[in-house]
C-alpha cells in the first residue's frame, strides 16, 4: 500500500510531537484534577520521553505499546479508581499507538512522496480540524444518553454510574415516561398532530410549487415571498399573530387550529424542496402526455410526480420534523388539551429538570436515526431499481 | 354531640352537592398549575378522589402558572379564556383580582366550613389576602446548604450566605429583587420591622444592592424553582435559595447531602384564583372543584405528598405521614415552630406598590 518509502524519524522530532499530544492529554488530566499546568508539564515530559526512545524500539513494537498501555491503566487507577483506568486504556492503546506512528514515519507511508512536510501537516490537521467539529456536534446529543439511565431524579453523574455500579442506574426514566400519563398524553399529541400537519404541508405547498413554477403566473416572486415568510419572520412572531387570528375564529386551543398552524410553518420547506426538483423537471414531458390524451390530473399522478418526487419526500420530512420538534407556535395556539411531546418537554426542564426528558430525548434521537435510515435505504434501493429498468 | 352534628353537617354538605351536580355542570376541568412535584400533589390529593367521585368528568392540567399574568390577559384580549381555575401566588391574585382578570369569591358561601363549622373565612384568617384568592398552601423561600462543602460548621443565620470568607464558594439566589433586598439588607443591620421602611427610603435600595455587590460574583441566578436543587445535587453551589418544598423532595426523597438553613425563611402564599367571565356551566364545575379541594381535609391530605404547609388553621392537626416515605410531615412544614423561629414575612402590599420600580432598578444593577 505504501507510495511513500518510509524510515525512522529521529529521537527528537518523535519525542516533540509526542511530547506535544502528551501536554494537551495532560492538560484535561490535569485540569480534572486541580491543577492544568501541572499536567501539561507531567503529560508532556513523559511522553516526550516515550517518543525519544520510540524510534530505536521500532523492532520491538508489541511489548512497548503493551508497556505503555498497562502504565497508563496503573496510573488511571491511582488517579481515580476503575473509570479513570477505563480512561486510562483509551489513551494508553492511543498512545502506544500514535508514538510508534510516528516514530516509523508510517503517517508519510501513504501520502504523496512530493507532499512537503507543511502539507503533509495541514493534510492531518484538517483531519483532526473537522473530526473536532463531528465531536462537537455529537457529543451533546451523546451525553445526554447515559445521564438518561441515571438512578437519581438529577442531570447528574453520580459516583455511582462513573464507577460502572449497576446500582446507579436504572430504567425508572423510560418507565416514567410510559407509565406518566402527562407523558403519553403529550406523546399521543405530537403523534396525531405531526402527520396531518405534514399531508396538509405536503399538499399544499407541492401545489403551490407546482403553480408558482409555470412561466405565466402574475407577480410569481412577490407570492413566493409571501408563502415562505413563516420561515422568515421570527417564530414568536408568527405565534402571536396567529393567537389572536386563531381565537377570533374559534380556532385558538383546538386540535386544527394547532395543525393548521404546524402546516402553515411546513408549507414552506415543501415549496423550497419541491420548487428545486422542478428546476429540473423537462417540461416537454407534460405536452407529450396531454399529446398521447391524458388529462392534467392523470398527467400530474403518473407523469409529474414521481419525477418530483425526492423533492416532495425530503419536504415532507422537513414539514413532520417541523411540527414534531415545535414549542413556541403550539405554546400559543394550543391549550392545554394540545400539549405536545416538545411543550411536555419544555414543561419538564422549567419546573422538574427531570430526567424522563433526557429519557424522552434519547428515545426521540433513537426514532430519527431509524427514520433517517430507513429514508436512506429506501432511496439507495429506488436508485437501484431505476438504474436496473431499461432508459 | 359534635360528632353528630358534623356527620349532619357532612350530609348536607353531600346532599346540596349533588343537587347542583348533573346536567348543569361542564364535563371538562382545566386546571393551571406548576407541574412538578407540586402539581402531583395536586393531582393526588385533590384531583384524584374528586375524578373518583365524577365519572364523567376530565381533568387537563396546564403547567403555566408562571405565565398566568400575562396569559390571562392574552386570553382576555382575545375573548377565549379557556383556563377554569388557576393556581397562582397571591402576588399574582393580587394582580389578577385589581385588573378584573379574577372573579371576587364570597369565601363563606362557595367554601367548605371547618369540619366543627368554623367559617372558611375565619379558618384561612389572615391569608385571605384577596378577595380572588383561595389559599392552599403556605410555602416559603429558604435556603438549602450541601453538607459537605460547609466545612466543620453549618450555616445557621442567613447571613451566612452574604460570608464569603466563612463559606467560600458560588451560591444560587432567584432572579428578582423580592426576598434577595430584604435578606441583604438584613444582614446589613436593619431590624426586621424596618425593613420596608428602609427600602422604601431614598438610597435604601442602593443600599440593598450595595451588600449584594458584595457576592455578586459568586451567585447563581436562578429563574425556576428546579434549578437550585439541581445545583446543589451537582455541587456547583455550596447554598441556593429555593421553595422549601423542593428543598424537601431532594433531601427526603433523593437522599441528598443537603441540609435546611430555616433562619429568615421568606413565607409566602398559593392558592387558587377563579378567571372572570367563565360560562355558567363551567363556573359551576370549577365552583364544585374548588369548594371539594379546598375543604380541611383535602388540604390536609396534600400534606402527605410535599413540604407545604396547609392553609386552614383545621387542617393543621390533621397533617400526619409523608404518603411513601412514611416519615411525619410537620417537622418539615415552614410552619413548624422549630423552623419558624426567625422568619421573615413578606409585605405583599408595599411589593405591589414598588415592584416594577425596584425591579427596573435590579435589573439594572444585574446587569451593570
Amino acid at each position: 500500500m505504501a507510495i511513500t518509502p518510509v524510515e525512522n524519524q529521529t529521537p527528537t522530532f518523535t519525542a516533540a510531537v509526542v511530547g506535544a499530544a502528551g501536554a494537551l492529554a495532560g492538560l484535561f488530566v490535569g485540569t480534572a484534577q486541580g491543577s492544568g499546568l501541572l499536567g501539561v508539564v507531567i503529560g508532556g515530559v513523559l511522553l516526550a520521553i516515550v517518543g525519544y526512545v520510540a524510534p530505536s524500539l521500532t523492532e520491538r513494537q508489541k511489548p512497548v505499546r503493551w508497556a505503555i498501555l498497562v502504565g497508563f491503566i496503573v496510573a488511571g487507577l491511582i488517579i481515580g479508581g476503575v473509570p479513570a483506568a477505563v480512561v486510562g486504556v483509551l489513551f494508553g492503546l492511543f498512545f502506544g499507538w500514535f508514538a510508534f506512528w510516528i516514530a516509523s514515519s508510517r503517517y508519510r507511508a501513504h501520502l504523496a512522496p512530493y507532499l512537503t512536510p507543511k502539507q503533509v501537516l495541514w493534510h492531518y490537521t484538517f483531519r483532526v480540524i473537522c473530526g473536532s467539529i463531528f465531536f462537537f456536534l455529537i457529543a451533546p446529543i451523546v451525553v445526554v444518553m447515559p445521564l438518561s439511565f441515571n438512578a437519581q431524579d438529577f442531570f447528574t453523574f453520580t459516583p455511582e454510574m462513573l464507577r460502572l455500579d449497576p446500582e446507579g442506574y436504572s430504567f425508572k426514566h423510560y418507565r416514567d415516561f410510559f407509565s406518566n400519563s402527562e407523558w403519553q398524553a403529550s406523546l399521543w399529541n405530537s403523534v396525531r398532530i405531526a402527520p396531518v400537519a405534514t399531508l396538509l404541508s405536503v399538499g399544499f405547498g407541492t401545489l403551490a410549487a407546482i403553480g408558482l413554477s409555470q412561466p405565466h403566473v402574475p407577480a410569481r416572486r412577490a407570492i413566493m415571498a409571501i408563502l415562505i415568510s413563516p420561515m422568515i419572520v421570527p417564530l414568536i412572531i408568527s405565534a402571536a399573530g396567529m393567537y389572536f387570528f386563531y381565537s377570533r375564529l374559534g380556532l385558538q386551543g383546538s386540535y386544527w387550529g394547532v395543525v393548521l398552524a404546524h402546516a402553515a410553518l411546513g408549507i414552506p420547506f415543501v415549496i423550497i424542496t419541491v420548487t428545486a426538483t422542478l428546476v429540473g423537471f423537462d417540461r416537454s414531458l407534460t405536452r407529450a402526455a396531454a399529446n398521447m390524451g391524458a388529462d392534467p390530473v392523470t398527467t400530474f399522478f403518473r407523469v409529474q410526480m414521481p419525477l418530483i418526487l425526492p423533492g416532495v419526500i425530503s419536504g415532507a420530512l422537513f414539514a413532520f420534523i417541523t411540527s414534531f420538534d415545535e414549542v413556541v407556535v403550539v405554546l400559543f395556539v394550543g391549550s392545554a388539551g394540545q400539549k405536545t411531546l416538545p411543550w411536555q418537554m419544555f414543561l419538564g426542564l422549567r419546573e422538574q429538570i427531570s430526567p424522563t426528558i433526557l429519557a424522552v430525548a434519547t428515545i426521540l434521537v433513537v426514532i430519527s436515526i431509524a427514520l433517517l435510515t430507513t429514508v436512506e435505504l429506501l432511496r439507495r434501493r429506488s436508485e437501484r431499481l431505476r438504474g436496473m429498468s431499461p432508459g | 354531640m359534635k360528632v353528630m352534628k358534623t356527620l349532619a353537617a357532612t350530609t348536607a354538605l353531600t346532599v346540596s352537592a349533588g343537587a347542583v351536580s348533573a346536567q348543569d355542570m361542564s364535563n371538562e376541568l382545566v386546571l393551571v398549575s406548576w407541574g412538578g412535584a407540586y402539581q402531583d400533589s395536586q393531582q393526588k390529593a385533590y384531583v384524584e378522589p374528586y375524578l373518583a367521585m365524577n365519572p364523567g368528568l376530565t381533568v387537563t392540567w396546564d403547567s403555566s402558572s408562571a405565565e398566568a399574568v400575562a396569559k390571562l390577559r392574552a386570553m382576555e384580549e382575545a375573548g377565549n379564556v379557556t383556563w377554569d381555575l388557576v393556581d397562582a401566588v397571591a402576588s399574582d391574585s393580587m394582580r389578577l383580582c385589581d385588573e378584573g382578570l379574577a372573579e371576587e369569591l364570597n369565601h363563606d358561601e362557595m367554601l367548605a366550613a371547618a369540619p366543627d363549622g368554623t367559617s372558611a373565612s375565619d379558618d384561612f384568617g389572615d391569608l385571605l389576602v384577596s378577595d380572588c384568592f383561595v389559599p392552599q398552601i403556605v410555602y416559603s423561600t429558604t435556603f438549602g446548604y450541601r453538607n459537605d462543602m460547609v466545612g466543620d460548621t453549618a450555616p445557621t443565620s442567613v447571613c451566612d450566605i452574604f460570608d464569603t470568607t466563612k463559606y467560600p464558594g458560588k451560591r444560587s439566589l432567584q432572579k428578582r429583587p423580592i426576598d434577595n433586598v430584604e435578606w441583604a439588607l438584613y444582614c446589613d443591620g436593619v431590624a426586621k420591622d424596618e425593613l420596608y421602611d428602609v427600602l422604601g427610603s431614598d438610597g435604601g435600595m442602593e443600599r440593598a444592592l450595595a451588600k449584594l455587590d458584595t457576592i455578586k460574583d459568586d451567585v447563581v441566578w436562578w429563574t425556576a424553582g428546579a434549578e437550585t436543587p439541581q445545583l446543589l445535587a451537582d455541587g456547583e453551589v455550596v447554598f441556593g435559595s429555593t421553595f422549601n418544598g423542593r428543598l424537601f423532595s431532594a433531601i427526603a426523597e433523593q437522599n441528598q447531602p443537603i441540609g435546611m438553613l430555616w433562619d429568615m425563611q421568606s413565607f409566602d402564599l398559593d392558592g387558587w384564583i377563579l378567571p372572570a367571565g367563565l360560562p355558567a356551566d363551567r363556573r359551576a364545575r370549577a365552583l364544585d372543584f374548588l369548594k371539594f379541594a379546598t375543604d380541611t381535609q383535602r388540604l390536609a391530605d396534600q400534606a402527605a405528598y410535599i413540604s407545604y404547609g396547609p392553609a386552614r388553621a383545621s387542617s393543621a392537626p390533621l397533617v400526619g405521614k409523608h404518603a411513601e416515605l412514611g416519615i411525619d410531615m410537620a417537622p418539615h412544614m415552614p410552619t413548624d415552630p422549630a423552623n419558624a423561629g426567625n422568619i421573615h414575612v413578606y409585605d405583599y402590599e408595599w411589593w405591589a406598590d414598588n415592584r416594577d420600580d425596584l425591579n427596573a432598578k435590579f435589573e439594572a444593577w444585574l446587569a451593570k
